[in-house]
């Protein structure tokens, strides 16, 4: 099976070749045969990398311990859910994964559209062809994951083994969260491969931008959706599993995946501003362009290991492909940038600062001032070892002074902008439409000073999410009204009916709102406390209302570790609640430990409890208890950002309802950016 | 024309106002990489900064004391003894010849003080190492966020 592998592999690097090179054959001669062959060479390419990935899954369920790949990263004890994600576990599976779910995208984009945009499509699928290029040659002759396990011989050849058993996976990759974290962001880094293709070919082309736009819209919000729901289930990961009572620690990898979604997020707004007033075209492709090389970049950064390591490329070769991609890809943006930017002048001019298109400006600043913060912050080691020779790096504290604010900021443009008129906004609308919000926010914040509440960004962020949250709802309210007068259906009913009519927009506060309950989470972060306590059978800790009781300790062996618990038993207000058990694993197969957190997670706080080891003058286990509040929303509110995210993927419903009179929407829609009345705001808003 | 200076001015206030918090930020927390080769030949203010030392726990040499660990960091040859006296656990990762990254500053006796330990376990089953999957393993440090 790895001899079959390996072959589908080159046969899929074979492909691709011929995808890219005959496709710009294609695009010269425009024959029509080279057009439908290099296509479905693009298709082969996929379906060979996906047995190359389906053969790789059979050599680890069937437990073949003659790849090198297999035997480092799997065992026979290791439950059939793990070896799913053995697959992803070290660097070379990784890559493989890369490949294969990007051609997932790029075979859905070749079967989507195989008979249209005739003009566009042989540009994108050379594009597509090309990135698979770079990755199929580090599959195959960089690091490939059909290596046979081989050991230096008598002779000085290598022999090929097979062992008895492999070395088991990483431990800190076993929990649930490890199995579809990585497919989820890797899915959302593959993604934005789709919306770059399009734009790139678009530019080459010379395709009309409101058309590649509108192409690549649902592929760039499934790709944003998974990247966010890859970047949440990766802190998650981190809080459940790595036991220091946090979620996020501004480390290289999760910036690295951070990274893309600013600049996809930025995208995903200002692409509006193209679709209705034909501005910020070479913004739009050069947002697209960074986004991809963000990916790239973050792939570079997740599997070389350049910045977290005390030297540069201490780890591995790797880095210089991905540096030598980068510059690649830059090279040829830069190049088609500049002999087709004629092509992306801008059709009109900003008009007003309190207008729509400036709350999207705004919104596009910000979020890339955040990004190059970030990715500054991020890559500071490497750059202060070029200029100055000495390897600097910066904390939490930059990464958070930058960010609190930005994001506090992209808080209160995500009440303001969707309620802005395009052009110009009239002060008689600002009142109607922020007059309500603004109060009750305001209140808010009133009431949550009397009682006590002093902490400065989280009292802003909280005045925010109340003044967000109401916009959006009395956009729901008012539409719904609107609909519900003529229908006379239940309010609820008429909310979805209106959301069904412009899933776009109403899609769109959905995952609006849905940002607002993940800055309540994080906004929670500010009051955290924690506390920690060698603990004697029987003994006592108290964190704000629970009492934690250590009723024993106990050592359990397990399929493959050995499990030590503490039974911990949580009161309230003297009332027993429940049990807790922080544990900690000892694996079998390598030397490390695994810790188990105890979480109990209510929408008020988490008790969040870990087993910290023996304490060194005791002897006797150590429990560290965390009291992190909210910090719920913010899982929740990932879930709404992906519904609503969802929501908007869908089609419009037609509108059953006959328009009133004279307002077209289709003619106009510009003008009526305020209209309170919703069948002004049919299509796309 | 008035219009765009209008926005140019938004923007640079804006842009001005995130470049001196980020400064501010990065007064606060740099961290000067050094290896354990290097920390012996700094001299006058260059070892009272922040820094990083990175090496390989020498075996046996872990030892759990009151208020503070002792280990010895290995690197090029040279060691450095280090008390790590962070309130946080050790990573599990961090056991005897695993790769682990301190943060703190040296002590007049030569012995390096360290608030923050980090860890990555010792390929030992791998040849190149890989990382792990879509996240780096790290958990003695911690954010304000």
């Amino acid at each position: 099976m790895d001899v079959f592998g390996s072959f589908a592999l080159v046969l899929a690097f074979v492909c691709a070749v011929y995808a890219f090179g005959g496709g710009i054959a294609a695009i010269v001669t425009r024959h029509p045969l080279l057009i439908k062959s290099t296509r479905q060479a693009g298709m082969a390419t996929c379906c060979l990398i996906f047995l190359a990935t389906f053969s790789l899954e059979y050599l680890f369920f069937s437990d073949n311990f003659s790849n090198a790949y297999v035997v480092a990263h799997s065992n026979r004890d290791l439950s059939t859910f793990y070896k799913i994600a053995a697959l992803w576990s070290g660097q070379e599976g990784s890559l493989l994964f890369w490949s294969f779910l990007l051609a997932i995208y790029v075979f859905s984009v070749l079967i989507t559209y195989r008979n249209k945009n005739g003009e566009l499509m042989p540009y994108v699928g050379v594009v597509m062809a090309g990135v698979q290029i770079f990755f199929l040659t580090l599959n195959n002759f960089v690091e490939s994951p059909f290596r046979a396990l081989a050991v230096p011989g008598a002779n000085g050849a290598m022999d090929l083994v097979a062992r008895a058993d492999g070395n088991g996976l990483t431990p800190l990759l076993q929990y649930p969260e490890m199995v579809i974290h990585p497919p989820n962001l890797y899915s959302g880094y593959t993604g934005f491969t789709i919306p770059f293709a399009f734009a790139l070919g678009a530019l080459l082309a010379r395709y009309p931008g409101e058309k590649w736009i509108h192409l690549t819209r649902k592929w760039t919000m499934i790709a944003w959706m998974f990247q966010s729901m890859g970047i949440l289930l990766g802190a998650h990961w981190a809080y459940a599993v790595l036991g220091w009572g946090g979620y996020w620690g501004w480390d290289p990898v999760e910036n690295a995946s951070l990274l893309p979604w600013l600049t996809g997020t930025a995208f995903l707004h200002s692409v509006m501003m193209q679709e209705k007033r034909g501005m910020m075209k070479v913004w739009n492709v050069w947002l697209v362009f960074c986004t991809f090389l963000l990916c790239i970049l973050g792939t570079f950064l997740t599997r070389s290991g350049v910045v977290s390591s005390v030297h540069a490329f201490a780890n591995s070769s790797i880095g210089n492909w991905f540096v030598g991609f980068m510059g690649i890809i830059l090279l040829v943006c830069f190049g088609a940038y500049f002999k087709n930017r004629d092509y992306l002048k801008s059709e009109n001019q900003l008009d007003s600062i309190v207008s729509r298109e400036s709350s999207f400006l705004f919104n596009n600043l910000i979020l890339l001032v955040s990004c190059v913060a970030v990715l500054s912050g991020t890559l500071f080691p490497v750059f202060s070892e070029w200029f100055t020779g000495n390897r600097i790096s910066v904390g939490a504290p930059f990464f958070n002074k930058v960010n609190i604010p930005i994001g506090l900021l992209l808080l209160f443009l995500t009440g303001v902008g969707p309620l802005l008129a395009w052009r110009k906004t009239s002060t008689e609308s600002l009142k109607r439409n922020f007059g309500w919000p603004l109060g009750i926010g305001l209140a808010a914040g009133v009431i949550a000073l009397v009682f006590g509440f002093r902490e400065f960004y989280s009292w802003i962020c909280l005045l925010l999410c109340v003044f967000v949250a109401s916009t959006v709802l009395m956009e729901f309210y008012r539409g719904a009204r609107v609909i519900r007068a003529r229908s006379g259906a239940s309010f609820m009913a008429s909310a979805v009916d209106l959301t069904m009519r412009n899933t776009r927009r109403y899609g769109g506060y959905i995952v609006h709102m849905g940002m607002v309950f993940v800055f309540i989470g994080l906004a929670g972060a500010a009051f955290n406390r924690d506390l920690q306590k060698d603990m004697r059978q029987g003994d006592t800790m108290q964190i704000g209302p629970y009492t934690l009781v250590l009723q024993g300790f106990e050592t359990k062996p397990e399929k493959n570790y050995t499990a030590q618990r503490m039974l911990v038993e949580v009161l309230r207000d003297k009332k027993p609640m429940m049990m807790l058990y922080p544990e900690k694993r000892r694996f079998t197969t390598t030397v490390e430990n695994g810790t188990m957190v105890a979480i109990y997670s209510t929408l008020k706080e988490d008790l969040y409890v870990v087993y910290a080891g023996t304490s060194p003058d005791t002897q006797l286990p150590v429990l560290h208890a965390y009291l992190n509040p909210l910090v719920k929303w913010i899982w929740f509110g990932g879930v709404v950002v992906v519904f609503g995210t969802l929501v908007a993927l869908l089609p419009n419903r037609r509108a059953v309802l006959v328009l009133s009179g004279a307002q077209q929407p289709a003619a106009q829609p510009i003008a009526h950016g305020l209209t309170p009345s919703v069948t002004l705001r049919e299509g796309h808003d | 024309m008035k219009k765009q200076a209008k926005f140019g001015v938004g923007i640079g206030v804006i842009v001005a106002a995130l470049g001196f918090l980020a400064w501010l930020g990065y007064g606060e927390s740099k961290t000067y990489y050094h290896t354990i080769a290097e920390l012996q030949t700094l001299t006058g203010s260059a070892k009272s900064q922040r820094m990083r030392v990175g090496g390989i726990v020498e075996t046996g040499s872990i030892r759990r004391l009151s208020g503070h660990v002792d280990f010895v960091l290995e690197g090029e040859g040279k060691t450095l003894p280090v008390s790590y006296i962070g309130s946080d656990p050790l990573p599990d990762t961090f056991v005897d010849k695993s790769q682990a990254l301190v943060e703190g500053h040296p002590d007049s006796n030569g012995r390096f003080v360290a608030e923050v330990v980090q860890a990555k376990c010792a390929s030992k089953y791998e040849a190149a190492p890989g990382g792990t999957g879509g996240a780096a393993p790290k958990s003695a440090e911690r954010s304000s966020m």
